[in-house]
């Protein structure tokens, strides 16, 4: 069934939301914010993880979440105090409730025995006398009130259904026992009930009706149902909102008293009921049925609403089949003493009936918040064209500009327009696909207290800029870097809250993890205060090991960068935290393979920062268009800070090869991007081309030397790995609007690869090898 | 006639198994996410059945309820409460507050068209 499926879809996916209301809750009041809407919500959501659950019949969760609610609501009901230490205990709960979720969804085993101890541990909560609980109380009351027919008025129920039936034996006069006859007798009997009620105001209060009450009846076996109107008062004593009414109903059914008895299971309360085997007409319901067709002396007292209860007896036939979606049975009488009841059904019905929408229809739900969810494949395929779109369109603003058309001709003021146009629906496209990291920022939390309960440290996370967007293609990968760059800030960063304390520090520390928006990338910095990173430590590691020559002379910065290189491990043990296998190298080359880039800032004692840079979406980059060495080149526009032409005064050798750029007060050093890549073997002057200020990731600078540039434009992102192989100094390619593939140039990979370069008298085209 | 029920309820998955059961059975539906925005949706469609989730942010179902039954022109509309468990303090105080049924969940497509036809003229 795949609309269930669906659904199950959309619960799971509920569920992740519930999850993250419910420890956002939590954490909310473990910071003293535990007002009473707090904790509704993270009741609620407990809640609506158990109903969802129950619907698919996910049983283990479904039990979990019961517990887990029980406690919740004592503490939303004040009956238990959310102390500090029950606020840890809830939020240890919602890990093995989020456990369970992962379990039903076929992700993941949950640990029964920590999920008992979890539950057990709840309970005690709820009740600290740890009596177990009361056995449920058995809906009894429902039945209590039932008469039991009584042997006497079975009889006499015989009796008249054998009147009844006389009929019957005149066209079949054959010989039949004794015996079988008294047994069609009995059954007869057993079939004929009588019904008398008598409706509350309450029952109309809650519109409820007495009508459909008679409907129901009448699908259980034909029924004849005669009105006592005699209570109805003069029209000038009536009261409008009183119920005055009784009716008596004689039924003919198979079904047992518990059937008929569960047709007024609404309405138990809310009016005097009395159900009896056979045709048991008391005296006085006999009578009130004698008089019901006599009673037009108080109903002519009450002309107006006369006309609104045409007959006061009425027999509804046996409703043929399902009524369900059936139009109201036509004969059912409105009752006089009902409130209401007249204009309302049919008030109600008729309006709501004009749309006769399609129920099928995508509603929107009133003025409020209106969403549709859309197949993400659907968005997926309008990006990638709309990034043919902008190739088209660039590829048509190229040939308009060899015909030598004036830029403000009709022609390219029009190109100019569809350019503009091009870009902003490629922007609302993304902005579709646009996702704040909050979905993945949410996950955090609970990484944070495990891994710091499994390290022995203290760790308290502050997040922010949760609602900063970025494209969901990489949302789905920023997962993965940061889990890890956290787990490393924990066991490696923060120290023991033994050493904290001798430090001075609160034993409890630290851990920031934000994300902003900078420069058209988005950029994910994880903090901690912990001791900064062992730079002689990491040193000798990173020599020990033969990763570098003992002789290198590195800064600070570099050092701190080794932790980067593959093969290198601070831990003196594996510990389970970090030790799994997966160094910072390989982080860093998954952050790389986005067009990402990862690097340390440390300060012994007081801490260390991972910054983390992506691009906001992997799908279009602007660009600035080169030639070097007869290729085209793209650098991405974000990378650039000012373009210019050296003047020969500016330049200055630096050792046998380099040289620098002196840019105002600094210097920064010149690269040749066509030397770097491998294009040619020996650098024109830079005075005769061009040069690209470009800033790193880090923030170092370094003068780009191109031949020429052809000026700005927006490419749509190929992957080069996908599609060839990785290559270094090359973030990916793109397709240029006269159909020629071009390379886009990775500036921080240039930027190193060339810082990185040793002094080479010997091969120039190491790099190239690499 | 196509007959419309508002559902009224917080959480995605009921809504849309609601949707499922009742247009199956070839209602239309409107819903609404909390008892606030019901209401709002209610003088929008004005349904002939509503039915409502108790434990809601904003206006719970007992709130919603009883606004919907003091209001002239809806109080005559049958609303089935949905309750977990046949939890009898929480119907009572539905009940109270002029709730006409109620849908124990899980609820099959058959009990809620069932209960449905019980209320619905």
């Amino acid at each position: 069934m795949d609309e269930l499926e669906a659904i199950k879809v959309t619960f799971f996916q509920e569920c992740e939301e519930l999850l993250a209301d419910l420890e956002g809750g939590l954490l909310a009041m473990q910071d003293g914010n535990d007002d009473g809407d707090t904790v509704n919500a993270v009741f609620r959501a407990v809640h609506s993880i158990k109903g969802g659950a129950g619907a698919f019949g996910l049983e283990p969760l479904v039990r979990f979440a019961h517990v887990f609610e029980t406690l919740l609501d004592a503490v939303r009901s004040n009956e238990v105090p959310a102390t500090p230490d029950l606020v840890v205990t809830l939020l240890r709960a919602s890990d093995v409730l989020a456990d369970h979720v992962s379990s039903a969804r076929g992700l993941g085993v949950v640990d029964e025995a920590v999920s008992a101890a979890m539950a057990a541990e709840l309970k005690a909560c709820t009740d600290p006398n740890a009596a177990p609980a009361p056995a449920a109380v058995v809906e009894a009351p429902v039945f209590e009130a039932a008469p039991v027919a009584a042997p006497a008025e079975a009889l006499i129920g015989a009796d008249d259904a054998l009147d009844d039936d006389d009929l019957g034996f005149d066209f079949q006069p054959m010989t039949i026992t004794i015996d079988e006859q008294a047994a069609d007798v009995a059954a007869a009997a057993g079939n004929v009930w009588t019904v008398s009620i008598r409706p509350k105001s309450d029952l109309y209060r809650k519109a409820n009706e007495t009508a459909l009450l008679l409907r129901e009846l009448a699908r259980l076996g034909p029924i004849e149902a005669t009105l006592d109107a005699s209570a109805i008062p003069p029209l000038d004593m009536l009261d409008a909102e009183a119920a005055y009414a009784t009716w008596t109903v004689r039924l003919e059914t198979e079904e047992d008293e518990t059937a008929i008895r569960e047709v007024f299971e609404f309405v138990d309360g809310d009016c005097d009921l009395e159900i009896t085997r056979g045709e048991g007409l008391t005296p006085d319901a006999a009578l009130a049925a004698l008089l019901a067709g006599d009673a037009p002396a108080a109903v002519e007292a009450a002309p107006a609403v006369v006309a609104e209860a045409p007959a006061p007896v009425v027999v509804v036939e046996a409703a043929p089949e399902p009524v369900a979606v059936a139009p109201v049975v036509e004969a059912a009488p409105a009752p006089v003493a009902a409130p209401i009841a007249p204009a309302a059904p049919v008030a109600a019905s008729a309006p709501a009936a004009a749309p006769a929408a399609k129920a099928q229809q995508i509603d929107v739900p009133g003025p409020g918040q209106s969403v549709i969810r859309v197949d993400p494949e659907r968005i997926d395929r309008l990006i990638d064209l709309v990034g043919e779109l902008v190739i088209n369109q660039a590829m048509l603003a190229q040939r308009v500009g060899e015909y030598g058309i004036a830029p403000s001709s009709n022609l390219a003021m029009g190109l100019d327009e569809l350019e503009q146009l091009t870009r902003e629906i490629q922007d609302s496209v993304m902005a579709i696909r646009a996702q704040p990291v909050k979905s993945v920022f949410q996950r955090m939390p609970r990484l944070v207290r495990e891994v710091a309960s499994m390290t022995g440290k203290q760790a308290r996370l502050v997040m922010d800029g949760e609602n900063t967007e970025v494209d969901k293609t990489v949302i789905e990968r920023l997962s993965d870097p940061i889990t890890h760059m956290l787990r490393n800030a924990i066991d490696h960063g923060l120290e023991s809250p033994e050493e904290r304390k001798a430090a001075g520090k609160n034993p409890e520390g630290v851990v920031k993890l934000a994300a902003l928006h900078r420069s058209g990338r988005i950029v994910i910095e994880v903090s901690d205060d912990g001791k900064g990173i062992n730079r002689e430590r990491v040193h000798s590691i990173a020599i020990k090991k033969g990763l570098i020559s003992p002789e290198l002379q590195l800064t600070d910065e570099e050092i701190d960068n080794l932790i980067f290189l593959p093969g290198f491990s601070t831990a003196d043990k594996i510990s389970d935290v970090s030790g799994r296998g997966v160094g910072m190298d390989v982080v860093k080359r998954s952050v790389q393979a986005l067009g990402g880039r990862i690097s340390i800032t440390s300060r012994p004692g007081q801490g260390s920062t991972f910054t983390l840079s992506l691009p906001l979406t992997l799908a279009v980059l602007d660009g600035m268009v080169v030639d070097v060495a007869g290729e085209t080149l793209v650098v991405p526009l974000a990378a650039i800070v000012e373009s210019l032409r050296p003047k020969p005064e500016e330049v200055r050798p630096l050792g046998p090869v380099g040289s620098v750029l002196a840019v105002r007060d600094s210097f920064v050093p010149l690269i040749d991007v066509g030397l770097t890549l491998g294009y040619r073997e020996a650098s024109p002057p830079p005075t005769e081309g061009v040069v690209l200020l470009v800033e790193g990731e880090d923030g170092s600078r370094a003068a780009l030397v191109a031949d020429a540039i052809h000026g700005q434009r927006q490419v749509v992102i190929k992957s080069l790995e996908q599609n060839y192989q990785q290559v270094d100094g090359v973030a990916a390619a793109t397709i240029l609007g006269d159909g020629r593939v071009a390379l886009i140039l990775d500036v921080d990979a240039v930027i190193s690869l060339r810082r990185r370069e040793p002094p080479r008298p010997v091969e120039p085209t190491l790099i190239a090898a690499e | 006639m196509t007959r419309t029920v508002l559902t009224v309820d917080d959480s995605r998955t009921m809504r849309d198994m609601l949707r499922m059961a009742l247009a199956g059975a070839g209602f239309n539906v409107v819903e609404a996410v909390d008892g606030e925005h019901g209401l709002e949706v209610l003088s929008a469609h004005r349904p002939d059945v509503i039915i409502t989730d108790i434990n809601m942010p904003k206006l719970d179902g007992f709130g919603f309820i009883e606004a919907v039954r003091v209001d002239d022109d809806y109080r005559a509309i049958p609303i089935l409460v949905l309750t977990t468990e046949s939890d009898p303090a929480k119907k009572d105080r539905a009940r109270r507050a002029g709730a006409t049924g109620w849908i124990v969940k899980p609820f099959n497509p058959e009990k809620l068209v069932d209960a449905i036809r019980r209320v619905a003229a």
